[in-house]
């Protein structure tokens, strides 16, 4: 037997922040995943890093920069080219409350 | 007061940059809807972020300004949360290592520090436009993507007025050091005052309210002063104050509760796999504080010193750079600093204010002062054709030297001319004449009045007055 480390309220949390929407069997699904990839770390953890660095990023290289110089953008009729609904050169989506 | 006020404040900049942070899309104000997008501000899969040295060097100059320290490595992050104007659902941004750390800000004269907890540099979000009674509301995303600067304070500030100093500081500071255009009422500098109360001697901070939408110095004032008012009432009834985020209501001049984006802030900071960290030796950190210029407070100091002007003379004419390197271009010509003060706080100031006129673009220029301060001090023109004069300069370019010739406002101060003019004058008034001759010091003054209407107030006044007492 598995130590629930993840609830599955807090996966359907995490479901909701992105917008998914899950079905029972889903959230049943992915909460046992959840909790393999916390146990996998878990294992992970089991190693001393107290000596090595945090990598921030698997790359070595550093200051990948470019000048400030303005290029053509999209044709308007290409940037709304896959909006759902758009209006007078606009992307149109529900109605926001401020 | 009962109690304290403690307020720490979050200002978002738009940098000055011609492209936008990560792609090459203009960032030029007012062009049609999405007319300034592609695969990669859209977030299309896919697309790559490359990241605009000028934002960078942006931030390490404020952060240089702003005394803080510069991380020698720094990294990006993915700040993830759903809502349309940010198409990626994840805006790029820095959690750890941001690129300026434990920084300063003195205001009030140098009597209150206000510490500056980071900065660091951020894409902007798209902008909505909502439109009464429609059921949807439109997305521009042409500012999406744009390179935005996110500067923390410490909770260090402690009223409405010290909020109010410091937001004037932080933006002639973001001005003189060409980062942000400081405009608060088209949004490019936005401000995010946090304000609670606690009792004097309190150590736990009380329950604090955020605000948004100031869009001027004056609203960071009214805006905290009104949060102020509301949180002492409730808490003097025994309430208690919900943590909260409040629209500053221009028109009714209170705050107002907004609804909350997101039930609660849970943005998932993760490091951004797209971008590779950002190491700044010493060479580009050297290069960036060799191009500093002279920051506002240390300019008033040294106007105080090295001018001898007045504390609210050096305040006014440092406020921005362009007025300052005015001043100490006129001051290398003309030594009257005091006078120089006067001409650049009263004509310049007014002229611009009423025209809506930068300096740049009027047609003022030191050597234009500076030639009419010196006509005046010789003498060939008084005060009031100067002012004339320098009004007709701002507007054409027209040197002062030939406008005094065309209008023919040069002073009479030629003795023969002004002698025949005065004898003609005593000669009318022989009983204005007998009574200053009788002891009569006032009636000088009518005589003098009489020879200035009869020269249509060109005539040199001190000339006058030596000339009329010699013939008496
Ligand atoms: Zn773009």
């Amino acid at each position: 037997m598995m130590t629930m480390k993840v609830s599955r309220k807090e996966v359907e949390h995490v479901a909701f922040l992105s917008r998914l929407a899950l079905s029972e069997r889903e959230a049943e699904e992915f909460t046992r995943q959840f909790n393999q990839i916390f146990k996998q770390f878990e294992k992970l953890n089991e190693l001393d890093t107290s000596q090595v660095e945090p990598t921030s990023h698997v790359l070595q290289m550093q200051n990948v920069l470019r000048q400030d110089s303005v290029r053509s953008s999209l044709p308007i009729d290409e940037v709304l080219a896959n909006a759902p609904d758009r209006e007078d050169g606009y992307f149109s989506v529900p109605r926001i409350m401020e | 007061m009962k109690y304290e006020v403690v307020i720490g404040m979050e200002i978002h900049a738009q940098l000055l940059t011609k492209s936008k942070l990560f792609c090459g899309c203009s960032t030029e104000f007012g062009a049609e809807p999405n007319s300034q997008c592609c695969p990669i501000c859209l977030g299309f899969p896919g697309s790559l972020p490359v990241m605009n040295r000028k934002a960078v060097d942006h931030i390490i100059t404020t952060a240089l300004a702003l005394n803080c320290t510069v991380a020698r490595e720094s990294i990006f992050a993915r700040k993830n949360y759903f809502y349309p104007d940010l198409p990626k659902a994840y805006q790029i941004s820095q959690d750890d290592q941001p690129l300026g750390e434990r920084g300063y800000l003195d205001i009030m004269d140098g009597s209150r520090r206000i510490k500056i907890r980071r900065i660091h540099l951020e894409e902007d979000a798209g902008k909505l436009v909502h439109i009464e009674g429609e059921p949807f509301s439109l997305v521009d995303y042409n500012r999406g993507g744009a390179s935005l600067m996110e500067i923390v304070t410490e909770p260090d500030i402690r009223s409405a007025e010290e909020a109010a100093a410091y937001i004037t500081e932080l933006r002639s500071i973001l001005r003189y050091i060409g980062v942000c255009d400081g405009n608060m009422e088209e949004g490019s500098l936005r401000c995010e005052p946090n304000i609670s109360l606690r009792l004097h001697g309190a150590k736990e901070f009380g329950v604090k309210a955020e605000l948004k939408n100031i869009n001027s110095i004056r609203a960071v004032q009214r805006g905290v002063a009104y949060e102020i008012e509301r949180q002492s009432q409730i808490l003097d009834e025994g309430g208690t104050v919900i943590q909260e985020t409040r629209r500053w209501d221009e028109a009714s001049g209170t705050t107002i509760s907004m609804r909350s984006k997101e039930e609660a802030h849970d943005y998932r900071y993760f490091s951004e796999a797209d971008l590779v960290r950002v190491v700044v030796d010493d060479a580009w950190l050297n290069r960036m504080a060799a191009a500093l210029p002279e920051l506002p407070q240390a300019r008033r100091e040294r106007f105080i010193a090295a001018y001898g002007l007045p504390a609210y003379d050096a305040g006014v004419l440092t406020e921005s750079k362009e007025i300052g390197d005015f001043f100490d271009k006129v001051a290398a010509i003309s030594h009257d600093y005091k006078v120089v003060s006067n001409w650049i706080m009263g004509e310049l100031m007014r002229l611009l204010n009423e025209t809506g006129q930068s300096l740049e673009q009027s047609h003022m220029t030191p050597e234009v002062l500076a030639e009419i301060i010196a006509l005046v001090d010789k003498g060939t023109i008084n005060l009031k054709s100067a002012k004339e004069v320098f009004e007709e300069s701002f507007h054409t370019g027209k040197t002062p030297s030939k406008i005094v010739a065309d209008r023919g406002m040069a002073q009479i101060s030629d003795e023969a001319a002004l002698s025949g003019i005065i004898e003609g004058v005593i000669a009318a008034n022989s009983k204005v004449a007998e009574d200053f001759r009788a002891g009569k010091e006032a009636a000088l003054g009518f005589l003098v009045g009489q020879v200035m209407k009869e020269t249509r107030g060109q005539a040199n006044p001190a000339m006058v007055n030596k000339l009329l007492r010699e013939k008496l």
